[in-house]
């Protein structure tokens, strides 16, 4: 019987190999795929399970990895979720990233290839690997500020450091808390996040780069006022300024808020023109300088280009079928022209900065788990739209508008302060846009500002760019101003 | 002068040291590791875990001198080892449940049972003085086998677990009395064929230049396949019924020598498989979660889930392993039991899992090796058919988990978390030691 045993043993052995293949098979051959396989949750759970980096803001963490006994280890919880809910986004195991969460997650979750040093250490150390802590420019001091300022109004608002492009406060109003959409308990997370969807003012959208973008309305007379200095007019040449503007082609006519007359004289200078915001003067200097004009000037400021400061901004638009008509309404920030918050504070941030216009970014560095600096962002100049002769006639023109202008409820007592007002028709049947823009001190510039209040917030068909918007600009530009006095 | 003072190297006695060494250490640092890296490691408790170790292999070590001393030098180390690893990841998975917040004691259980198997063991081998006294209880052990089978299906004991019914529950605890059933088969098939085997190996008709047995000797083998059919019916368990046939079919061929009774036997198989894979809706279930395991609409279903994430697991363990206590094993249901070739194939690698197959290789084959080594008919069918036992138990769970044949609910040796399955493979480990004993011991020896 020893033949057919010594048989066994060698089908014994057939069947052993056959499970050395299988286990090779899944292991090596087809692991990659596998690994791969949207229904794997180990792929998540590692994602998910990794010590993440925090969010830092002012030295404080606004976003952490809170470790927990669950099987993902770690909660993301989030301190005044709200708050930074704009910059931050969510981190949810149900609908993955949004926001810096998402545009920075390779320093957070430590694969990115700044951290392969780090990581390498962590390997022999037999250290859990962690991810980079990743600082923000935002300031807590000017959030909150902004934040309490809009209040419930829909609407955004965007600081900026006119001499470095650093992102001081990103507000937009109504928001989410990201601490509702990272739970671990899926249902609660599912709920949250319909909620959030169905909710037709937008919670999730970031108003202040994203959105369907505003149109900017008066407040883009300081684009065209710009190409106008290009052109060789000074704050003092005189334009034509109408009571009422009979368009081109057309049997409508162009009028001024109110309609009332910009000047007896159907004339006046270009800086009080945008002192008191004259619609029928700017549409005509558009129609003069040619929109070609003021379009070229509109891409120097940023016009059109896709930003990411990580998040990805929405371009600014610009009409693309221009004829006159077409170019006297695109003129004051009507018809197709479209900006961001972030573009709006992009114009003044360059005006502030004589000139020259910083590239806007959220990220101020990024630490590894030893606290060393991985990265680090420096301010660079994204173009130089205006001399500093024509960002001087500027300043002093927007200066205008708030001393003695549209604009006086941005006054700030002892501070001189630029700025702009905007009321922007929305083209449908609803209350106009506020919005405001502008700079100070005017003498030497901390922060630059955009805020829009949606359908002129709670004043309704009442509201001004002036009435509504100014106020709320006004008390950023002061905290912003104390911050930098107290920090000096 | 009965105790042992002369050292003879032929025994194995001694080489079993260095053997038994080895597979200690792997025992002992499988369990560090697995506490090390859950940050768990506690040197009081693992010192208390690795002297009951040493102690325990010790003593058997000292109980085979004394009792089985040519027993096989290799056998006894290489099932230390596997029980070690099963025993870590056991031990490592109670950790994870732990960290989900459900507490779970499987490895303290385990090694209960591990300590009741090799007591067990030895008590087999002391007991059973002489393996051929087992050929008088060939038709009482197929009684046994008999009654271990079809324990579950009486009302009252029976235990119905995610719808197989092959539990009983005996003094509150719950028992497969199929595992025993199994050794009590293959003591009953030895019997029986060794007084048989002439009648079986007689020749029949001819039919495709294969000589077939006559169709008046094919009973056996077809009480055999109607007991593995019911046993597929009305416990739906898949894995016994296969096990059960197939020990069978392999022990008929060691018999008879006749690759026509295997043919036959493997033709029965397929035919029943076939038949319950169109009558029964689980078994049909078991088929298409088998062949289509990726399927989306078949994964969505459940049925192929666990399967899937099982294969997941391994994928994710890669070449070598993402180590004892780093991966994440708790993510495939029964981890510890079914599913804890998945386990292993994850925290250990490719190259554990093939190390742990081997080992499996090494045990079998010891197992043959002390068939051919034994003189008489009987001793050379009871150790084939125990060594087969394992092979093919192992091979159906493991080619379960890893897509080589459906996947079947049978525990895998030494590894899984299971107390019958583990006694009544340490008594298996038992009789092939004695086995071994006597096949290994010189004539003159034998003689006294």
């Amino acid at each position: 019987m020893n033949d057919p045993v010594r048989r066994l043993s060698a089908v014994i052995l057939i069947m052993f190999l056959a499970l050395m293949t299988a286990a090779s098979w899944i292991q090596v051959v087809s692991a990659s795929s596998l690994n791969a396989d949207g229904r794997n949750v180990r792929t998540l759970y590692r994602e998910y399970g990794n010590f993440r980096g925090p969010f830092i803001i002012d030295g404080e963490r606004i976003a952490y990895s809170a470790p927990v006994a669950d099987p993902y280890n770690y909660l993301r919880s989030y301190s005044d979720g709200d708050l930074y809910a704009a910059a931050t986004g969510y981190y949810s195991i149900v609908f993955g990233r949004s926001g810096l969460e998402q545009t920075e997650n390779q320093l957070l979750n430590g694969t990115a290839d700044s951290l392969f040093w780090s990581r390498l250490g962590d390997l022999f150390a037999g250290r859990e690997q962690e991810g980079a802590s990743v600082e923000l420019t935002i300031r807590s001091a000017i959030q909150r500020v902004a934040r309490d300022a809009l209040g419930d109004q829909r609407g955004a608002v965007i600081a900026l450091d006119p001499r470095t492009g650093a992102v001081l406060a990103m507000v937009t109003s109504p928001t989410f808390d990201p601490a509702a959409l990272a739970t671990h308990n899926t249902s609660d997370a599912n709920d949250a996040y319909s909620a959030l969807l169905s909710d037709a003012s937008g919670p999730l959208v970031n108003r202040t780069i994203n959105g369907d973008t505003y149109p900017p309305g008066s407040t883009f007379k300081l684009v065209v006022a710009a190409a106008a200095l290009d052109a060789g007019y000074t704050p003092d040449t005189q334009i034509y300024a109408p009571r009422e503007l009979k368009l081109p082609q057309s049997t409508r006519t162009l009028r001024n808020y109110g309609g009332s007359a910009c000047s007896p004289t159907d004339s006046m200078t270009l800086a009080n023109a945008l002192r008191i915001s004259c619609n029928t003067a700017f549409a005509s200097l558009g129609m003069s300088l040619g929109w070609g004009v003021v379009e070229r000037k509109a891409l120097e400021f940023g016009w059109r280009d896709e930003f990411q400061i990580p998040l990805i901004v929405t371009p600014s638009g610009l009409p693309s079928d221009i004829d006159d008509a077409r170019t006297a309404q695109s003129s004051i920030g009507q018809y197709d022209v479209r900006a961001t918050p972030l573009q709006m504070a992009m114009v003044s941030a360059a005006i502030a900065n004589g000139g020259t216009l910083m590239t806007p970014y959220l990220v101020r560095n990024a630490r590894a788990a030893d606290l060393r600096v991985i990265s680090e962002s420096t301010p660079t100049a994204y173009g130089i739209p205006l001399t500093t002769a024509q960002a001087a006639d500027l300043t002093e023109m927007m200066i205008g508008v708030v001393n003695a202008g549209s604009g006086v409820a941005a006054r700030i007592p002892g501070v001189s302060v630029a700025g702009k007002t905007g009321t922007a028709e929305t083209g449908r049947d609803e209350p106009p846009h506020a919005w405001f823009t502008g700079f100070a001190p005017a003498d030497n510039p901390v922060v630059a500002v955009a805020v829009i209040v949606e359908n002129g917030g709670n004043l309704g068909s009442e509201a001004t760019g002036g009435r509504v918007a100014a106020p709320i600009a006004r008390q950023v530009m002061e905290a912003a101003i104390a911050l930098d006095k107290a920090e000096r | 002068m009965a105790t042992v003072t002369t050292i003879d190297v032929r025994r194995g006695r001694t080489a079993e040291v260095p053997l038994l060494a080895i597979a200690v250490a792997i025992t002992i640092s499988a369990r560090g590791l697995v506490d090390f890296n859950t940050d768990a490691l506690d040197w009081a408790s693992l010192a208390a875990y690795g002297g009951v170790t040493i102690a325990v292999v010790v003593a058997f070590h000292v109980a085979l001198r004394r009792w089985a001393p040519h027993a096989d030098p290799v056998l006894f180390a290489c099932v230390v080892t596997l029980n070690g690893i099963g025993l870590a990841m056991i031990h490592r998975i109670d950790v994870a449940y732990a960290l989900r917040g459900r507490e779970t004691s499987f490895a303290s259980a385990q090694a209960g049972w591990t300590l009741v198997g090799m007591a067990l063991a030895v008590a087999t081998i002391i007991l059973v003085r002489d393996y051929r006294i087992l050929r008088r209880f060939t038709y009482t052990a197929g009684i046994v086998g008999l009654v271990g089978l079809l324990l579950p299906l009486l009302p009252g004991i029976g235990r119905e677990v995610n719808g197989a019914r092959i539990w009983i529950g005996v003094f509150g605890r719950s028992l497969q009395p199929g595992e025993f059933a199994k050794i009590a088969f293959v003591i009953f098939f030895a019997g029986y064929l060794v007084s048989n085997r002439d009648t079986l190996a007689l020749a029949g008709p001819r039919v495709l230049g294969m000589r077939f047995p006559r169709t008046r000797d094919m009973g056996p083998l077809a009480i055999v396949w109607v007991a593995a059919l019911l046993v597929q019916i009305y416990e739906r368990d898949l894995g016994t019924s296969l096990l059960l046939f197939g020990m069978f079919v392999a022990m008929l061929y060691v018999a008879t020598q006749r690759v026509s009774w295997v043919v036959l036997g493997v033709g029965l198989f397929l035919v029943g498989a076939v038949l319950a894979g169109s009558v029964f809706g689980h078994v049909a279930s078991r088929y298409t979660a088998w062949l289509h395991a990726l399927d989306f609409s078949v994964y969505a279903s459940g049925q192929s889930e666990q399967l899937v994430r099982g294969l997941f697991g391994m994928a994710s363990g890669g070449l070598f392993g993402t180590g004892l206590g780093n991966g994440r094993p708790d993510l495939v249901p029964y981890a510890e039991s079914d599913f804890v070739f998945a386990s292993l194939g994850e925290e250990l690698g490719l190259a554990g899992v093939l190390a742990i197959l081997t080992l499996y290789i090494v045990i079998i084959e010891r197992a043959m090796r002390a068939a051919i080594g034994v003189r008489d008919g009987f001793g050379k069918l009871l150790a084939a058919g125990l060594g087969f036992t394992i092979a093919l138990q192992t091979f159906i769970v493991i080619g379960g988990t890893t897509r080589v044949i459906p996947l079947t609910g049978l525990t895998t040796p030494f590894l899984a978390y299971g107390g019958s399955s583990m006694i009544a493979n340490w008594i298996v480990v038992g009789l092939l030691l004695r086995i071994s004993h006597q096949a290994r011991m010189p004539e003159r020896e034998a003689a006294t």
